[in-house]
């Protein structure tokens, strides 16, 4: 790997061209306030930096480079043209707490997102507030408990997740002050209808169901558990992290949830940025509007203006100091306005071709899927089990061994409940010729691993690195670079 | 096969417990250990606190899971294998032996329902189905 | 169809392979009652040229403005390298870097983030980064209250002067949890708060005090004498700070005889753009003792097999993929791309620069401050040493003034009225090293103008333009 750019540092160098002229103003600091040390920053020209980082750079994988087939993460393309659009000096120096009258360039775009949301998830209320899904849920199970709460029902202690569920859902729920109560999936996948029946009462909030699974497959009785769960007295959260399986197929709000997220980064194309920012605004049913995150865009007499408390007096609060990721609202209405109605319709429609495309080449290959009986939704998954077993090589090997064939791996080890485990979400975006590609790579992988399994074993072989040592990094924790 | 010493004795949920007199030494098993790799992390009780019987005392980690440790019986901690902060590897290499995580008195009247290393030996068969 | 590649006949091939005989069929699983018929309320698609130019003019609506608003999110010049290497696809396109081989160069940047930050706060160690400055504080509360279980009480001490959004944030966040939280007055002479305050305050176990520098008000906090007090009652300090001002102020980990526990704030003085309001960055220092309990991912060194140097994401056992119910936080993204545009920044700037940046602003404010002194009723309300912003009192409506400036394409600063009504007509203005001169004279002689005229009478016509103007 490329050097740290603290090794680069010489004393006294600097990008003179960025360091703003000295000013003849008087300082009136208090000289105890003052900083006596500077801090460890990089000595380095502009040049240097520039140069550094566009190399670290090319240590990366991403969507502008490999096929990203990471099962639950909606990894399609990220419209270049929407990025540059939200990158005009009008929307980026554009203050946060400048006056509605100055803003209304950028409230009209969150106010017709806001609508769109609504439209596509058949909800009545949206808030584009949350920052990420883990805060949309968060948002969510809080909206859940206001409710109870005004309804005077303290009695609701328990939340259901069904054992498959993303890990954020019993984490969300006990971050909420919840105790979480795990309800089993049955063998093609659902959720145990038997089990679920015994769990509610009284004590039942709320459950947070992930639709289609994250299992890869569409849980049949909806209805069903709507019903189950309103009947005991309890709401239905609908975490969005597969919602691209369904745009415009079939609705959340037309299943019986009260509440979702919807992850911007996955289904409107935001980029992911190696690791965030994300978006998760949230949809509700007529019940929970009043308990929404602030602040809301409203539309009167043509003109935006924020909501905030003084409209929303039950609202669960403020989850970010301004208005949540601005820009990232902007860049999934652009999108959104880019796909627009038909556009919209198709996306779930060519999720699932090419899902199910890559699932029958994978099949007619020799790999087992883990629910063979079951349509695939926008993601499926195969199990390595017997393989494990037989040849000694892991998913984990078979997901390093894509990496030397130019592709990114699928989720691994994800959802826990199937063994040795490939979660794999082509999405809509991709070309036949790629899906081909990828196929024909784990084919080619599988035969390596009956005739020269340590070539797996071992992988990766072509990236800046081989398999490192977390064990090392977890027991030495070495967070900051010293100087030696 | 992972070794489940006769003299021992054990917990469903995979603690190995030594009886020397009235004081209890708590570990986890060969099996626990192996199932969950190298561990980098132990979080262990505050020595002088009072556990109660199935109570989460303690947490070992490995770099891709960690698991919680329940107490077998209600008691004080009177001693916590300090070692383990700096070497938490001591479990893997000696899960029954240096890789002890803690050694509790029992209140009276409280005895452990714990399984002899036939019966866990069946216990852990059973599970790989 | 926009961004799906396939031709009639890759689908038909498709079809036949996956032996179905139209997509339709692929979604039989699904009750044919409940599928939607269509979606009549979304707008029909548009080109990207379409789009261009809805979204110019859109842009331009909001274009123009003269800035003098801080309140926790701060104009300042970011060279153009920052973003034009951040908006590389490779940075901006990748991951979450759990592929650890296939994302060091995210990896690398991000060791080399959490060096800069955690010595930018004088700490031992700095996190991946949190969602922005507001979440970041309410996950240092969190946990300072997990570090000190011992004592049951949970009571955290967070000051009035702490911005107003960001107490909000922490209440929404750490309500759900039996967390109780005190707010500290702040003096009124000073703006600060008050060892004599604080003392009469807590006749109880305290967990944390929460030490902003600068406040909300601009003005500096006896950060020394804080710490010392919060750590004489056995509670931990937590600092919530301007990263760029510790580039001259003394920095959290050398307050007091022992420094702050645990530092938090914004991240976008360093290098991200204002983008009404996101997105940011929060970031997260803490001494190493307490690392364990550091909320959200963080980066570590090691070897690969080898023995060459590389990076992965380490203490994941603490996170909600493995931990779920029982994780330190919820969170599963950190601000990746924002960290990023950072960590450019701060190499750009150098030590030297990044102090020079903080000093510009500090000496512009007070430059502003000098020349709204010579106008006729308005007020200091807090007169302290401030970094760069500053309490005025006006004389007139402060709505009405900003709704006036706001025509003349001026924003005056951040109405106190609704969240510090105690105040009275109040404005916090923010200079920085933007400014030059001749802006600040344009602001001084326009909002002079502007109060010699403004009256609260035309307050509704006001409106009406306003709608005539966006209709």
């Amino acid at each position: 790997m490329s050097e740290l750019i603290f090794e680069l540092s010489h004393k006294g160098r600097c990008a003179t061209s960025q360091i703003p002229r000295r000013s003849a103003a008087k300082i009136t600091i208090p000289a105890h306030l003052l900083r006596q040390d500077e801090p460890r920053l990089p000595e380095v020209s502009e040049l240097q930096v520039v140069r550094h980082f566009t190399k670290l750079s090319r240590a990366n994988f991403s969507i502008d480079t490999q096929f990203y087939p990471l099962g639950s993460c909606t990894m399609k393309y990220n419209p270049r043209g929407v990025h540059h659009l939200a990158m005009l000096d009008g929307f980026l120096n554009h203050h946060p707490l400048s006056l509605p009258v100055n803003s209304q360039g950028y409230l009209a775009c969150a106010y017709e997102l806001q609508e769109i949301l609504k439209a596509m998830t058949g909800m009545q209320g949206v808030s584009l507030t949350p920052m990420a899904g883990a805060q949309g849920e968060f948002a969510g199970v809080a909206m859940i408990r206001a409710y109870h709460r005004a309804r005077n029902d303290a009695a609701r202690t328990e939340i259901l997740v069904p054992d498959a569920a993303h890990g954020t859902n019993p984490a969300t729920a006990a971050q909420c002050g919840y105790t979480v109560r795990e309800i089993p999936t049955d063998k093609d996948g659902n959720v145990d209808i038997e089990s679920l029946r015994a769990a509610v009462g009284p004590q039942t909030a709320g459950i947070m169901l992930t639709n289609p699974s994250t299992l890869g497959v569409f849980e049949q009785k909806i209805e069903e558990i709507a019903t189950i769960v309103h009947t005991a007295g309890g709401l239905l959260y609908y975490d969005g992290a597969n919602l691209n399986a369904i745009l415009g197929k079939v609705r959340p709000g037309d299943m019986g949830f009260d509440v979702m997220h919807i992850n911007l980064h996955k289904t409107f194309a935001t980029p992911h940025g190696g690791g965030g920012p994300g978006g998760g605004p949230v949809a509700v049913s007529e019940r929970l509007v009043p308990f929404m995150p602030m602040p809301i865009v409203g539309k009167k007499d043509g003109f935006y203006d924020w909501l905030t408390e003084k409209e929303y007096p039950q609202t669960i609060g403020r989850l970010s100091a301004f208005m949540g990721n601005a820009g990232i609202i902007l860049r999934a209405y652009m999108y959104a306005r880019l796909l627009g109605k038909e556009g919209m319709e198709r996306v779930a429609e060519f999720a699932t071709l090419n899902a199910n495309y890559l699932l029958a080449r994978l099949k007619a290959a020799g790999f087992t899927p883990a629910y063979a009986n079951r349509r695939a939704s926008h993601e499926f998954i195969i199990t390595l089990k017997t393989e494990a077993k037989e040849l000694h090589i892991t998913a984990l090997d078979v997901a390093k061994r894509l990496l030397d064939y130019d592709f990114h791996s699928p989720t691994m080890y994800f959802p826990l409940l199937v063994p040795e485990c490939l979660l794999i979400e082509p999405t809509e975006t991709e070309t036949k010729e790629v899906l081909d590609a990828f196929a024909d790579a784990l084919i080619q992988i599988l035969h390596e691993a009956k005739t020269q399994p340590e070539l797996v074993r071992t992988a990766p072989h072509t990236l800046p690195v081989k398999r490192l040592d977390e064990v090392k990094a977890a027991r030495e924790l070495d967070l900051v670079y010293r100087e030696k | 096969m992972n070794s489940v010493p006769k003299k021992l004795q054990y917990s469903k949920t995979h603690e190995w417990v030594r009886k020397d007199d009235d004081i209890l030494t708590v570990g986890i098993t060969d099996h626990a250990q192996t199932m969950l790799g190298d561990l980098v992390y132990v979080e262990l009780p505050e020595p002088e606190s009072s556990l109660e019987s199935g109570q989460e005392c303690a947490v070992v980690e490995s770099v891709k899971a960690a698991a919680d440790i329940y107490s077998p019986v209600s008691g004080e901690v009177i001693e916590i294998n300090e070692a383990l902060f700096e070497t938490p590897q001591l479990i893997n290499d000696d899960p029954y032996g240096k890789g002890w995580l803690f050694r509790v008195r029992p209140y009276e009247n409280d005895s452990p329902h714990l399984l002899n290393s036939e019966q866990y030996s069946k216990q852990v068969a059973s599970e790989a189905h | 169809m926009p961004f799906i590649p396939h031709s009639v006949n890759d689908i038909k091939q498709m079809l036949a392979t996956i032996d179905v005989a139209n997509i339709e069929q692929l979604f039989d699983e699904i009750p044919v009652h409940l599928r939607v018929k269509n979606l009549p309320a979304i707008p029909e698609s548009l080109t990207e040229m379409e789009l261009g130019r809805l979204m110019r003019a859109r842009a331009h609506l909001d274009s123009e403005l003269l800035c003098f608003i801080g309140a926790g999110a701060y104009e300042h010049h970011i060279p153009a390298a920052v973003w034009s290497i951040t908006s590389r696809g490779e940075f901006m396109t990748a991951y979450t870097p759990y592929q650890a081989e296939a994302s060091q160069g995210t990896l690398q940047l991000l060791y080399e983030y959490q060096t800069m930050m955690a010595s930018l706060m004088a700490l031992d160690i700095s996190n991946a980064s949190m969602y922005d400055g507001a979440t970041a504080l309410a996950e240092a509360i969190l946990m300072a209250v997990r570090l000190n279980r011992k004592n049951k009480s949970n009571r955290i001490l967070l000051p009035r002067a702490v911005h107003p959004f960001y107490q909000d944030v922490v209440r929404t966040i750490v309500s759900q949890q039996g967390i109780e939280i005190i707010e500290v007055p702040y003096d009124k002479t000073t703006g600060c708060v008050s060892l004599e305050t604080l003392d009469e305050m807590t006749k109880e176990d305290i967990t944390a005090l929460v030490i902003p520098q600068p406040n909300f008000f601009g003005v500096l906090e006896e950060v020394d004498a804080l710490t010392d007090w919060a750590h004489s009652k056995h509670a931990l300090a937590i600092a919530v700070v301007n990263p760029l001002a510790m580039a001259l102020l003394k920095a959290p980990g050398q307050w007091g005889k022992s420094g702050a526990d645990i530092a938090c704030g914004e991240g976008q003085p360093l290098g991200v753009p204002l983008a009404s309001g996101g997105p940011y960055y929060g970031f997260l220092c803490c001494k190493k003792e307490l690392v364990r309990q550091l909320p959200g991912r963080v980066v570590g060194r090691t070897v690969d097999s080898e023995g060459k140097q590389g990076f992965v994401l380490t203490m994941q056992a603490r996170e909600q993929h493995i931990r779920r119910a029982k994780a330190t936080s919820n969170i599963c993204t950190n601000q990746g791309l924002l960290v990023t545009a950072s960590t450019i920044y701060m190499s750009l700037m150098g030590p030297k620069g990044l102090r020079q940046v903080a000093l510009v602003s500090h000496q512009n404010a007070q430059l502003l401050q000098e020349k709204l002194a010579t106008i006729s009723g308005i007020e200091f309300v807090f007169q302290m040493p401030n970094f760069h912003e500053w309490v005025i009192r006006l004389p007139k409506s402060v709505d009405v003034v900003l709704r006036e400036l706001a025509k003349l394409k001026v924003q005056a600063g951040f109405s106190l009225r609704q969240v510090y009504p105690e105040l009275g007509e109040c404005l916090l203005v923010c200079a920085t090293e933007t400014k030059t001169a001749e802006d600040i004279e344009k602001f001084v002689t326009l909002l002079t103008s502007v109060l010699s005229l403004a009256s609260h009478s035309n307050d509704k016509t006001e409106k009406k333009s306003n709608v005539r103007t966006y209709l």
